[in-house]
């Protein structure tokens, strides 16, 4: 049996679990562990600039390739700098596992130099997390923690080690476990039959169904069997911020996003329905708008891995606890098996009637404006063009936001990177570069504004160190566009502190961290610089792009209103 | 809103505590009282806390709970045929008459005084919450110096059990 150091052991587990690529930053604490990973070459380490941002890259790349994203940060500040990215996975259901340095085990509790409970300070945003007492748990611990943080509901695990426990002169066997079991912690693997039976009578039944489906269709690999459903049942289909490519955004059915800025249709068709089939989405308040008043006419089923999602915003009439995949496959089986249909004349109307919805206001419909300033639509829908709908696309948060969840068409799942739960600022553009390192002969976008991106900029220094040639589209509106929207609505345009003053100059930021940059300020030359950026393969483009300031985002639920309660522009409501 | 005794079985691991004390915490729940221990198997801890709330607030606090990796198993006593102690110390400053008077009383409430002193009794009793305030009211004339309160254990009647 090989000997290996705690150092080692760390390093070796997650090249044993198959880890590519690891995101961090050196500290006294895990000096040990860096000089561990300096002497072998299965593990790649990414240094960021800020570890925040390894959190994010970690993300970023979870969230493409629905394998875990894996961080390394010292103790203190470098474990405290994690917290926002650890959040932010948290909210979004997103498998991560962060590895934080901690003072020696005889100093903890001491307020030793770089000490903080890292443990302590991360709990309520974890889904789980260990302070490692020997370094002969480190295999199993390793092992335990990636296993909690990709199975049932997927999130963030930290690993707390001291640094005794690395010391490389202590050697002990290594094996990595093959396998893992906890008795406390069990996740579903199926739904229960007889309540998707309940649920198929009511789905049959129905004469104005909807199916609504969130983050955990993308989580839970069910883009393709929820397709099929939908399509065989012909229902029209929603999808929140989160599930977006969760059932491809260019076809028929799909009626684009719903909620606070949702389509017309969709939020007016999910208000009159009598059956609504809610797939791994968990009614957050920036889809259901005033609880209250949400779909007064509809019997809800609603299925999730998470019992503790059900029922806990809107009660759901029939809850099915379990993996959406095998519920969803289940679900299909029994309507081909049975030959059951819809009720398709009651289905056709329903139609005719979502049809109406949809084109008396459009999917997403914009003023063009006289073509004098660029409209920050027409930055999505140029990007949508110019990558033929087939780029990832990351965003930070606000308008920008807002704009590529409605403008670019998301076919396939995986393909849109957004921080939906916790709304962070300065996700985008470190979670792109999680994505390209991951997928280099992809397109990958980030689709950011001129507030956002500077909450990470620093790593464009980190982009040059490994060459990482993504796109970065700056919606440059000089100020944070949803925060003054906001304030245009309901503070009289008092703009108190949502401008953005003293902007660089991007272009020449961006040329002194050796990439490329390119301003665009007229409508005319918006498509041929997108085209730029996209044909310069192996350099990394920043494009900012001034938009129209006084642009909002459309529509906007209004306020403890029900679902099709909204502004249509500025001037009109429903 | 109800009372509420959620028993819990969970690993006896050092941040188990913390983390459905936390959990509480974060979630705006409020406990009434918690106690906690080991069991006859080492590696379980079995703790038991009080709330009081709506059924859909119980609803997700049982869910939730369910939920945090540490925990094994739980159950809402109170839903059931359940038996409930507290145990509780007063010590009180008694002297002449009062010292037959509190002893009578004790008696009563099939307390015991568990110390002596020229100045003051400690009394023991064990039961139910309500129990245990009605004593406190039924000794209020006498000078409380101490109340201690273990907060309530409780468990099942009959053959239903909360074990692995």
């Amino acid at each position: 049996m090989e000997l290996l150091s705690g150092a080692e052991m760390v390093i070796r587990s997650l090249a044993d679990e198959g880890v590519e690529y690891i995101y961090g930053y050196p500290g006294g604490a895990l000096l040990h562990v860096y000089d561990a990973l300096f002497r072998q070459d299965r593990v790649t380490h990414i240094l960021v600039r800020h570890e925040q941002a390894a959190t994010h890259m970690a993300d970023g790349y979870a969230r493409a390739s629905g394998k875990p994203g894996v961080a390394l940060v010292t103790s203190g500040p470098g474990a405290t700098n994690t917290i926002t990215g650890i959040a932010t996975a948290y909210m979004d259901s997103i498998p991560m596992v962060v590895i934080s340095g901690q003072v020696p085990s005889d100093f903890i509790g001491t307020d030793m130099f770089q000490e903080t409970d890292m443990v302590g300070i991360s709990r309520p945003i974890v889904k789980h997390s260990f302070l490692v007492k020997r370094a002969e748990d480190i295999p199993m611990t390793i092992k335990k923690a990636f296993h909690i943080a990709q199975s049932g509901r997927p999130g963030p695990v930290v690993v707390d080690i001291p640094k005794d426990i690395t010391n490389p002169s202590d050697k002990f066997e290594y094996v990595y476990p093959k396998k893992i079991k906890l008795r406390s912690y069990n996740p579903p693997q199926k739904g229960h039959s007889g309540q998707i039976r309940k649920a198929l009578d009511l789905l049959m039944q129905a004469k104005r169904p909807i199916i609504y489906s969130g983050g955990g269709v993308i989580l839970g690999q069910a883009a393709e069997v929820l397709t099929e459903l939908a399509q065989k049942l012909n229902f029209p289909v929603t999808n929140t911020l989160m599930g977006l490519g969760g059932y491809p955004g260019s076809d028929r059915q799909f009626l684009g996003m719903l909620g606070m800025h949702g389509s017309y249709a969709a939020n007016l068709a999910m208000h009159h329905a009598d059956v609504i089939l809610a797939v791994g989405a968990r009614f957050d308040d920036r889809v259901t708008n005033g609880v209250a008043k949400f779909c007064p006419t509809a019997k809800i089923v609603h299925i999730d891995i998470d019992p503790a999602s059900i029922s806990k915003n809107i009660r759901a009439d029939v809850p099915i606890v379990g993996p959406v995949k095998a519920v969803l496959n289940e679900m299909l089986g029994a309507v081909k098996d049975s030959k059951r249909e819809a009720d398709k004349e009651a289905i056709n109307s329903w139609w005719k009637q979502v049809d109406e919805w949809r084109s008396s206001k459009g999917t997403f419909p914009y003023d063009r404006g006289d073509g004098g300033i660029i409209k920050p639509q027409a930055v999505i829908e140029a990007l949508y063009e110019t990558t033929k709908g087939d780029a990832f696309v990351t965003s930070d948060v606000g308008q920008h936001q807002m704009f590529a969840a409605q403008y670019y068409k998301f076919d396939k799942p995986n393909r849109w990177i957004n921080s939906g739960g916790l709304g962070t600022m300065g996700f985008g553009f470190p979670a792109a570069m999680g994505v390209k390192l991951h997928y280099p002969d992809h397109d990958v976008a980030c689709v950011t504004g001129e507030g956002s991106i500077q909450m990470n900029i620093q790593e464009l220094s980190t982009c040059l160190q490994y060459d990482l040639p993504i796109k970065i589209i700056t919606l440059n509106n000089q100020a944070l566009g949803m925060v003054r929207q906001w304030q245009d609505m309901q503070y009289d345009s008092r703009y108190s502190h949502s401008y953005m003053e003293s902007l660089p100059d991007f272009k020449r930021l961006v040329e002194a961290y050796g990439h490329v940059g390119i301003t665009v300020e007229k409508p005319d030359d918006l498509k041929g610089a997108m085209e730029e950026a996209f044909a310069l393969k192996d350099r990394l483009v920043f494009l900012d792009v001034k938009v129209d300031p006084n642009e909002h985002v459309y529509p906007m639920q209004i306020k403890d209103g029900s679902m099709r309660d909204m502004w249509l522009s500025k001037t009109e409501r429903t | 809103m109800r009372r509420h005794i959620i028993s819990v079985l969970m690993e006896n691991e050092p941040g188990a505590l913390s983390r459905v004390v936390g959990l509480f915490a974060q979630r705006n729940y409020n406990i009434e009282s918690l106690n906690v221990a080991p069991t006859d198997d080492p590696t379980l801890s079995r703790l038991t806390l009080t709330t009081i709330g709506a059924d859909d607030k119980i609803e997700q606090i049982t869910k939730q709970l369910n939920k945090l990796i540490d925990v094994v198993k739980l159950v809402d006593l109170s839903e059931g045929s359940h038996i409930e102690r507290e145990l509780m110390f007063l010590k009180v400053k008694v002297s002449g008459a009062q010292r037959a008077e509190i002893k009578r009383t004790t008696d009563i409430f099939r307390g015991q005084i568990v110390d002596v002193t020229s100045s003051t009794y400690v009394i023991q009793l064990t039961g139910d919450s309500d129990k245990l305030d009605a004593f406190i009211q039924a000794v209020a004339p006498v000078s409380v110096l101490e109340v201690v309160r273990t907060g309530v254990s409780g468990i099942a009647r009959g053959e239903k059990v909360l074990s692995l």
